[in-house]
Parts: structure tokens; sequence; C-alpha cells
């Protein structure tokens, strides 16, 4: 004779749950596309009060060196009033600064150009080391720290760095200099909402409405400057007033 | 006994525990498969499961699923055929009883979360249907103790007032002159589809506002919309066949079914017999609205910034014209959706984002993502407000204010 | 101590393009089937939404659609003279993560590989005789054929609703379409993208030049389109965001778009996530698979049986998984013996930038989409006589500028310095009036004996499971191929009205710090007889008859297209196998 059994049932129906969810803890996805109403994972917005990463004359510094690798024109400002040492400063304090997501096991050794970097130094710590050594030399050379040169000074010591006749203590002078370029320009091009790119102007100077995501109105018109008003993840000056 | 197929053991289990009772009550044989699977489709058309079958469980009709009412909460009993902790032991009468009058086991009287208010419509013919179906469930032992309001809504006997003001028993009286269709439909919608239980606003005691019928009702975070044949608001500016697609397919080419209407789709009508769902439309399409659309007269400045965030967030999908793309970006120019008085569920869309939902003939089920982290409440409801009065639309403004609110509330919900 | 699952019909390890195609297919032929997939699950509107997903320095720089190193990595040398050292971050490729794979960040070029390409080895020799082929060439014929693919291909495209002008229709050239192409036995499934007004120039000039140019595949809806799954896709809007990042639209052709709405509502179809598959088991006699171990995020181990197994991970996680399974036999390139690791290519991408008067040109380079551009094809493959070049080898020329992201279109002319005002007026005064086509020149990369794949000595993943290594740099043949390549297409740019032309062909040595696509391939190559490959033409292993590896790990060197379609086609090709006959019995398919 056939009975139900209950606490055969229960058992048989949790083991199945176990199995299908609790046992195998995996991101289980079955039955449709999942939803997570309001999810949303947008850049935090950066706002410009004070430094996270760099020591105040570390920040003097960078300011320093980023206007004179973006100087102001008449037209467009340059990179101390872009935010590009702000930029900077917030990206090192972040998992950026730390090479989170890099593969960082050792051993660690030098190999070819073509192999890429191999330092366990983090560009949080390259840019303390190289900014401390660069008011080093600085103040050997002209008695001043880097931010207090005038701006040919200035100027003779970033090509030093560039062409590699300007030793830096504890760390490649030529290295640095294509470190810093390369992340002041990123400060001066960004989406504003990392910090740099100060009311869009890197965007503006250059002609990039921003982030548009339809130009189905713009692709046949060849040949012709496109009118629509700069935006960017964050700002849109076109509607609303900047956070 | 037949020896090549065994007796249901449910049905064998009950005849074990309650010895007496008779499995061969007036109008329901266990033989008839034709009965069952009609019952089966009753209960699809009734959408049992959305309230008695907790998702993911895996167990059928088992109750436990928690039911959310502007009172507070129910839980949806177990209606498997466990005799202990499910509606095995009852006799048919009593489940008729349930179904249509909304008096549980010993008379205790049921809330009207289950919609008794609308399955009275229901003949004895389909309620016995129904119960044949649910006779042959796999039955489970799962004990729910439904009753979670507070006090003193807890106390049931107070129904006995409230069905007295909002309750009037009785099964559907076909309408001379509207034909077959229009009274199938009418069956339908005013029976087991309750329609009106999402669509008909309700009063503060949580009754029809009858004279309002199907003009929409917000509930859960959501505003069901007006499904009259009002042409801005209500499916006027939609076919007979657009409404049919619509619930098959949950999309036409104008709209897509989201938010609560998903499960709706979901489980029940997208498995509903084509004819059905016609007879649906026909008979929506025959539904007056009672107030005439709100004139509306928004803010310039409101319009000039919503259109501006229209083309830098919107457009990219929904078009610069409205028209998005049929069948897969809504087209909110002549929209119903857009244009509710109530804007409960546009503003939900906007600030949390929302999926469509798939079916076997629509099964993309794009989504629409959150842009309430971007979006002040000013600026929600201008791009509200500029959509619901651009192009062909009119509808009354949306303020900052009412964004707040509604984005307070939201925050507090899960789903 | 791995805890044992039920048994599943199958499993798919890796959830991109083809683990999205294998588990429809086999779902759909009824088996219960599981995939396991290391990454997160991706979804268009709450993974990269409108609001925020043109975002340059997070997607493009920052790689956040993509696995992380610190995950798992390769290490990386030119030569066995040197010790390989870890890819610590990426740069010469690009490897997706999750749900969708590479199928959410590719471009959309989807293009077909030439008859010849599928017989490359007797073509060439038969042309040009044996001794053209340089010393240590590897390349062989692939043991199917482009007839045989044809229907594949067709299935893709369609899946995928690609965009564009057919060039050779049943055997009947096509005005307007690439006159090279196979022979295809309909058109695409939706016209091609509109263009800009580099790409229009571009073309307008290499027809002056006597070129037939024809507009780019592209996985990027010309218009809305529904596949024959039923799924739909949105239409393109050209945002200039679309290599490296997610489409926020629904009009870039991926799993997400095309397959997972349908393939997650099986009931026979559940996807793991987060999860690693850490080895593919066999049984005692090495010959048959009896399932996966993997590792949840929790570092729980697991053991997944299953009859049948597919392997569609990344190309090189393919091979270290193969390696560290211990399927098939290790190459040893001193002895050339051993399959797994052999014949790894890359592509060989070049380009020349055009810089235009920017009084007169205006390209609006940010208007376009992930496979926009006009083409031509008249130096692809053998198109052309190799004769008096003293190379193998070729690629399509086009202009298939993808973007205008401030960063990446970066490119000032010769002599500019690289900071101060100078720079500043230069970046200003070109960046809508040049022309920066990435991967102008996409040509092929045929393979050699000491190019190739095996476990590193030294370095390991988190599970202590070592690295696969690559070992692989240019031979004179792709130098020279490159170069000659680069100044075709330098020579259009130039009638294009360009005001200086800055050529950049490939050169030697191999870098893994600059990008140069994704495509690798190799390591696990099909074949005729096992003797010569990893896999039979259904991309079945010649070692364990129940294990079939997908993907361009099965190339046996590359052709100068995008790969992706042909990964497609083979997917196609291989699922069409295992169902009508590999189901009904089990074993080898092929009897070398």
């Amino acid at each position: 004779m056939y009975q139900i059994n209950r606490r055969r049932l229960l058992g048989s129906s949790a083991i199945a749950l176990l199995l299908n969810s609790g046992t195998t803890r995996a991101a289980m996805v079955k039955g449709g596309l999942p939803w997570k109403p309001g999810s949303a994972d947008p850049p935090a917005a950066v706002t410009p009060d004070g430094w996270r990463c760099f020591t105040p004359q570390e920040g003097r510094t960078v300011e320093a060196f980023v206007d004179r690798l973006i100087p102001p024109d008449p037209e467009t400002p340059g990179g101390k009033e872009a935010g590009c040492a702000i930029y900077i400063d917030r990206q090192l304090a972040g998992p950026h600064g730390r090479f989170e997501g890099h593969y960082m096991s050792g051993p660690f050794q030098k190999g070819t150009k073509e192999q890429g970097p191999q330092s366990p130094v983090t560009p949080a710590e390259h840019y303390r080391t190289a900014l401390t050594a660069l008011d080093k030399v600085c103040r050997g050379k002209f008695g001043k720290a880097f931010a207090e040169l005038s701006d040919e000074q200035k100027d003779e010591t970033i090509k030093g760095l560039e062409d590699g006749s300007l030793k830096l203590e504890g760390t490649d002078g030529k290295e640095f200099f294509e470190l810093i370029v390369k992340d002041t320009q990123k400060g001066f091009l960004a989406d504003p909402v990392y910090g740099g790119n100060k009311d869009m102007a890197g965007w503006k100077m250059i002609g990039f409405p921003g982030t548009h995501y339809d130009y189905r109105d713009w692709i046949d018109r060849h040949n012709q400057r496109v009118t629509l008003p700069t935006v960017s993840i964050g700002m849109h000056p076109n509607w609303s007033q900047s956070r | 006994m037949p020896s090549n197929k065994p007796l249901h053991p449910v049905l064998l289990g009950l005849a074990l525990v309650m010895p007496g009772w008779c499995v061969c009550a007036a109008g329901i044989n266990k033989q008839d498969f034709k009965q069952i699977e009609r019952g089966h489709y009753l209960a699809i058309v009734g959408d049992c499961a959305a309230c008695h079958t907790l998702p993911g469980s895996g167990h059928d009709f088992a109750g436990g699923r928690s039911i959310e009412t502007p009172f507070g909460q129910l839980i949806a009993p177990n209606i498997t055929p466990d005799p202990q902790t499910g509606i095995g032991a009852w006799t048919d009468a009593e489940f008729v009883n349930a179904l249509t009058q909304g008096r549980g086991r010993n008379g205790t009287r049921l809330y009207p979360a289950m919609p008794f208010t609308y399955y009275t419509k229901v003949t004895r013919e389909d309620a016995l249907a129904i119960r044949a179906y649910l006779n042959t469930v796999p039955a489970v032992y799962n004990p729910v103790n439904s009753n979670q309001l507070p006090f003193p809504l807890n106390i049931r006997t107070s129904m006995a007032a409230w069905n007295a003001l909002f309750f009037k028993p009785g099964p559907f009286q076909p309408v001379a002159g509207k034909g077959e269709e229009w009274n199938r439909g009418a069956y339908l919608a005013e029976g087991l589809g309750h329609c009106g239980m999402c669509h008909t606003p309700k009063n503060l005691l949580g009754g029809d506002k009858t004279s309002e019928r199907l003009q929409g009702y917000a509930l859960q975070g959501w505003f069901a919309p007006n499904i009259t044949n009002e042409e801005r608001r209500g499916v006027g500016s939609w076919s007979i066949d657009d409404i049919s697609e619509y619930l098959k397919t949950g999309h036409n080419p104008s709209s897509a079914a989201t938010g609560l209407m998903s499960e709706t789709v979901g489980l029940s009508t997208s498995h509903m017999k084509d004819e059905d769902l016609k007879a649906i439309a026909i008979y929506l399409k025959d539904q007056p609205t009672r107030h005439a659309s709100a004139a509306s007269d928004p803010d310039a400045a409101a319009m000039k910034m919503g259109a501006q965030i229209y083309a830098d967030e919107c457009s990219g999908c929904h078009t610069a014209n409205g028209k998005g793309i049929s069948r897969m970006f809504p087209s909110l120019d002549g929209s119903p959706a857009v244009q509710q008085h109530d804007p409960t569920s546009l503003l939900h869309v906007v600030l949390r984002g929302t999926r469509s939902v798939a079916t076997d003939k629509a099964p993309t089920a794009p989504a629409m993502p959150s842009f309430g982290w971007l979006l002040k409440d000013d600026e929600v409801a201008a791009v509200v407000t500029y959509i619901r009065n651009s192009w062909g639309n009119s509808a009354p403004p949306v303020s900052g204010s009412e964004v707040a609110k509604t984005r307070k509330s939201l925050v507090e919900r899960s789903d | 101590m791995a805890r044992k699952l039920a048994r599943k019909d199958a499993v798919v390890i890796g959830l991109g393009w083809t683990g999205s195609i294998l588990s429809h297919q086999l779902c759909e032929a009824g088996l219960d089937l599981v995939a396991i997939e290391r990454g997160p699950w991706c979804d268009t509107a709450t993974d990269f939404p409108i609001s925020y997903a043109q975002d340059e320095l997070r997607f493009r720089l920052q790689h956040e659609l993509f696995l992380r190193p610190a995950q798992i990595s390769v290490t990386f040398r030119n030569n066995a003279g040197q010790q390989a050292l870890p890819v610590r971050t990426w740069g010469a490729f690009m490897l997706g993560n999750g749900a969708g794979g590479a199928g959410i960040h590719w471009n959309g070029e989807t293009w077909r590989f030439l008859p010849t390409d599928f017989i490359l080895r007797t073509h060439l020799t038969q042309r040009y005789g044996t001794s053209f082929l340089p010393e240590g060439m590897t390349i062989q014929d692939w043991g199917v054929t482009y007839d045989e693919l044809e229907p594949c291909y067709d299935q893709f495209e369609y899946l995928c609703g690609t965009s564009g002008q057919a060039g050779n229709l049943k055997g009947k050239i096509q005005e307007g379409g690439n006159p090279f192409e196979g022979p295809r036995s309909r058109p695409y499934p939706t016209p091609p993208l509109k263009q800009g007004y580099g790409h229009t120039l571009w073309a307008e000039a290499a027809r002056q030049l006597g070129y037939k140019p024809f507009p780019q595949p592209a996985g990027n809806m010309s218009q809305p389109y529904t596949n024959p799954l039923g799924v739909t896709l949105g239409p393109c809007t050209y945002c200039g965001f679309c290599e490296w990042f997610g489409c926020a639209n629904y009009s870039k052709s991926s799993p997400q778009t095309t397959i997972l709405p349908v393939l997650t509502r099986m009931g026979n179809f559940e996807a793991r996530t987060e999860c690693e598959v850490t080895r593919i088991n066999l049984d005692r006699s090495g010959k048959w698979a009896t399932g996966v171990t993997y590792v949840d995020s929790s570092g729980n181990e697991f053991e997944q049986p299953a009859d049948l197994v597919i392997l569609c991970g990344f190309q090189l996680f393919n091979v270290q998984l193969l390696l560290l399974s211990g399927i098939g036999k290790p190459y040893d390139p001193s002895t050339g013996e051993g399959q797994i690791g052999r014949n790894f290519t890359h592509q060989t991408i070049s380009t020349a930038l055009g810089f235009f008067d920017k009084d007169k040109f205006n390209f609006n380079p940010f208007v376009a989409a992930g496979a926009i551009g006009m083409c031509i094809d008249e130096f692809n493959g053998d198109n052309f006589d190799h004769g008096p070049l003293g190379f193998v080898g070729g690629g399509y020329l086009g202009q298939v500028q993808t973007n205008g992201r401030p960063l990446e279109s970066m490119k000032l002319p010769p002599g500019t310095p690289a900071w101060g005002l100078k720079w500043k007026q230069a970046l200003r005064d070109n960046y809508l009036s040049t022309l920066n086509a990435g991967a102008a020149v996409h040509a092929s990369f045929y393979s050699y004996r000491d190019n190739y794949m095996d476990l590193d000595p030294t370095y390991k993943d988190r599970f202590g499971r070592p690295l696969v290594r690559l070992t692989i740099d240019f031979h004179e043949n792709e130098l020279k191929m490159s170069a000659w390549l680069t100044d075709k297409f330098a020579e259009i740019v130039q009638h294009m009205g360009a005001r200086e032309v800055v050529k950049h062909p490939r050169k030697a040595p191999y870098s893994i710090t600059e990008y140069q696509t994704s495509h690798l391939n190799g390591g696990a190559i099909m074949g005729e007889n096992p003797g010569n490959s990893a896999l039979n033409k259904y991309l079945q292993s010649w070692d364990v008859p129940n294990l079939f590896v997908q993907g361009a790990t099965a190339f046996p060197q590359n052709a100068g297209y995008n790969p992706t379609g042909t990964v497609g086609a083979l997917a196609y090709w291989s699922a069409a196998a295992i169902r009508s006959q590999y189901l009904k019995n089990p074993g080898p398919l092929v009897h070398a």
C-alpha cells in the first residue's frame, strides 16, 4: 500500500534545494534572465577637495608639473586648472594606485621591453619616490623645490627627465616622466567624473562632444561639424547644474 | 484495482485518511480527464499560481507566498490535496464556497486578497473543474499560517461588514445583445481573470470603486493602468490584435509588459487560448471611462530640460521621435503607460529600471536601466513631464516632490 | 576534497560565444546540461547601461569588463633563449570574462575565411612550390572545407543579424560586395551599415586606384532584427564605444543579444557563474572524460560528472586546461612531437596614419560603429600573385576607424613634442582630421615551429596551477608582408588627399605591451589525422572522444580576417556533428 511519507517528501525536497543552490554556492542562472531592480554601478564622482594620496607638498609639485606638461593658453586651461593633479591623486589613492587586479605574484625580474612592466613598485609608490627625488635634485641644482622654480627651470627639468640626462634617486627618471605624461593626458581627456578634464575643457578643445549615444542623425552628415552640446557621464550643462 | 496503472497515491492516501469521504461527489469524476484539463486551463486563467505557488520552491500551489495588501501581509495558503495542511480534506462544496463566497472551512471568512469578489462570477461547473485539477497536483505537506495582518484587522469576523458593503455574490449573468465573444470576455475578465483586482481603484476600506472600474490603481510600487477603451490612457489606441498580442506575448508593436504585469503575462495570459484573449480584448474595448482626461499645462522650463535629458539618455533606445523600436523598445508617443493620471509606474521605471517579460513568442526581454542614481528629483520630473506632453501626448506634469515621494517609497522595496 | 554532484548529460566549460552556441544546440537536442563560467553573469541594463557605458578610462584603459590578470594570467617570451615572465597587465590582447565572453566587448567584425585558407598548404605548395614556404613554417590544411562550412557561416550570420553586402551569391559576383569572398548561399540578414565621411572618402580613393571596396560585415545592426531563435536586436546608433565596451542598446551581436534570453528559459539548462574549472577529469584509461572539477568563489571544490565535455573557454585557457588535465601529448619544439601547444598564432596588424588639412576635412571620428568601415580584399590570402614578392599571406585593408575616443585617438604628426603648448595645439588641430584606423591592415599570421605554448615552470595561478607560457615572435615572412601591405594602404590614404601619411608597419620583436587584436589561435589544432592535429574535423579530441574543443584553438594558422565568424561557423559545424552522429553513437567520429 502506498502511503504518503511526510518525512520522505520533506527530505527529498530539502536535498534537491541543497544541491541546486546551497551546495554548489554558484551564482546560478536558470529559468530566465535575472533582474536586479535599481541596479547601477556608475563611477563615484570625484570632488576637488584636498588630497587623498599626495601630501600637500607632493600635490603642489604635481600641480606645477602638469601645468607645464599642458600649459594654459587663452582658450583652454592648463593641466592644473583642468584638474589633472586631482585626477592623478584620486587614481593613486584608489585601486589603480595599488595595481589591484594586476598579476603581482613573484618572482619579480626585469625582462625585455617586450615583456612589459615587471616591477612590484605600485604607481602610488612610484610617484612618492619620484616626487621626493625630484624635489631633492631641484634643490640641489636650483636651490628650490620643483614647484617654486620658474617656468623655464621647470621645463628644463622636465626635458632632463625626458631625455634621461636628469637622474632621480631611487627610480628611473625617464620611466617616471613617461608615467606622469600618460597620467596627465588621461587627467585632461578622461571623463570629468574622475576629477580632471574640468568642465570638459579637454573635450571642447578637440571637438569631441562627449558621451552622446545616438548619432543616427549625424552619420550621413559628412564633413559637417557636430553641433551637439558637450556632455559627460555626470555633467550635462544642457540640463543640469553641476553637482 | 487496475494493475498496470496504479491509482493516484494522493487519492488513495486520502481514502485511507478519510474513509468516509466519497470521491464521487456530484460534478467530479476523477476519470474525466477533460474536466481535469479544463480545470488546469481555468487555474491558469485565474492565475492561482501567482499567489499560491512560492517562486523557486518547485512545489506548485503549496502556499507560503507573502501577499502584500494595503493593510498588511497575508500568506497564501496551501491548496494542494494534502489532507492536513492543504485542502485535501475539504468537500467540493467547501471548495466552491471558498472560491465564490469567500468562506473557508467551518465558515471562516477569507480576506479579499483571495479575489472571491471576482471569482464569485465563476460557474459551479468551472469551479468544480478547477477542483478536479487541484486534486491531481502533488500533495505537499506545508503548514501555512495565513493571517499576518495586524490587530484588529486580523479578526476575520470584521469581514462580515466589509462583505456587506463591497461584496456582491453571484455567478456571471450574460448581457443580452452583446454577443458571445463579448460575454465570454466579460466572464473571463470580471471572473477568473479578476483584472479589476489590480486595475480598479479602491476606496479607503479596500473595496472597488465600481464607478471607476478598470481605470487604474496604485499598488506595490506600480500603477496598474487604465484598461478601459479611453483613447489616451486606456486601450483606445490599441486594436483588438494589439491587446491580444500583448496578453499572449507580453509585447506588441508599441508596448511591453513589465513590473507586476510581467508575472500575469508569464504565468497566466501567455498560456491562454487566442480566442479567449480576443474575447477579453473585445470586452475591454467596450469599457467606458467616466472621467475625461485632465488638461495639461506643463511648465516651459521643465519641458526644455526634459527634452535635453531625453536626447542624452533616452533617445538611444526610444528614438528621437518617441516611436521606439517595434516590439523592442516601447513607443512613448501615444503610450497609455506614459499618460496615466498617476505616474507611479513611469517613475518606477525611470528610477529603478525594469525588465520586460519574456514569453516563448517574445523571449528577448529587453531591460531598461535605472536612472535614479543620475537624475535628481526635478530632473526626473522634467523628463517624465516632457514625454507625457511631447509628440501626440498630453498628461498632467509631474513635480519634483512627487518624484521624491515615489523614490522614497521604492527604496524600501526589494522588487 | 571535491564534493561530487549529480551527473549531467553534458558540461560546457565557458559561456562565451561557443559556450552559448553549443549549450543552446545541445539543450535543443534534449540534453540535461550545465555551463560553468569563471566570470560573473553579465547583463546589458545592469552592467553597461546608456548612462555610463561610454567611459573610456574605465573600460578601454582600465579594462573593467575584462579578466583581471590577478585571477589568471599567462607568461611570455619571444624565444626559448629567454625566460618567460608574467603578463602582469594586459597589453597585446584582451581577455574576456563572464557570461558572453568576448561577445560583449568585441567590435562585431564578422568575416568568413577564403576557400583557399582551409586548404592552405595544399594550395600554396601547388601554386608556388614547397620551397617557396619559409623554413620552419608549419601551416597545414584544416581538414574541413569552406563548402562544408558555408551553411554554418550562414547560420552564425543569421543568428547575429550580420549587416553586410554579399559579394558572391552562389558563384555570381555581386556589385558592391567583396568579389573575392567564397560563394554564399544567400545575402546577409541585414543591409550594410551607413558609413562616415572618412570611410566613404577612402572607398572613393580606393575605387579610383582600381580596387573594389565594400562595407565591412558588421555585428552592429543596421536596422532592428529578429533572429531565428526569436530574439530581437535594436538598431546601432553609431555611438563609437564598441570594442572594449558593452553595448547599451542591444544593437551589437553577442550571446546576450542573440542566445541567452532563449537559452536561460530552457528547463534543461543551468549556468553556474563565478566558478572556475580547474581540471577535465579522465577515467583510468585516460581516453574518456568523466566530467570536470571546478572551484566556486568560496574556494570549495566540486566534481561535476558528465557524459560529454565541451571545452569553450578562450584559446589560451583551453590549451592550458588540456595541458593541466593530461589530455594529448604536450608539444616539444625540439623534437616536433606532441600536438598540444603547437601552431600558436596571433594576427599581423598595422596601419598608416593620415593627417589631413583641418579646414577641409572633418571626419567626426566619434560617429562610428564597431565594424564600420570600407575594405578591399585584393591583397588577402592568395588573391594576388606572391611569386615576385617573396612572402605568403595577406590581409584586408580598410578604413575601419571605429571611434574617436580622445585618449585612444591621440595620434599626432611626427615631430610633435610629447608635452607642452605645441603638443596641446597639435592635439587640438588634428583630432577631427586624422585618419586613424588601428587595424587598417588586418593580415594573416602563419604558424611556425618555434611559436608555441606550454606550461610555465615558475609562475602559478591562484590555485597553484602553472600558468601557460607563450613563446612567440614575428618571422621575416610576416614582417615582409606587413611592410608591403602597409605601403598599399598608405597609397590609398595619400590618394584621399592627406597632408601627411605616416606608415606604421609591424616590426619585430613581438611585444606583449602593444595591443594587436585578441585573435589568438592554435594550440590544439584541427586536422586530418592524429599525427598532425589534436582535433578531428568536428573539433573532437583524437585522444578523448567525449571531449570537443571549440574556438580558435582549432585554427592551424590564422588567416587575414577577424576570426569570430569562423569560430561561430565551426561551433555550429561541431554541434551538428554531435547532434546527428555522436549522440546516436558516442565514440570517435573519424577513424584515421
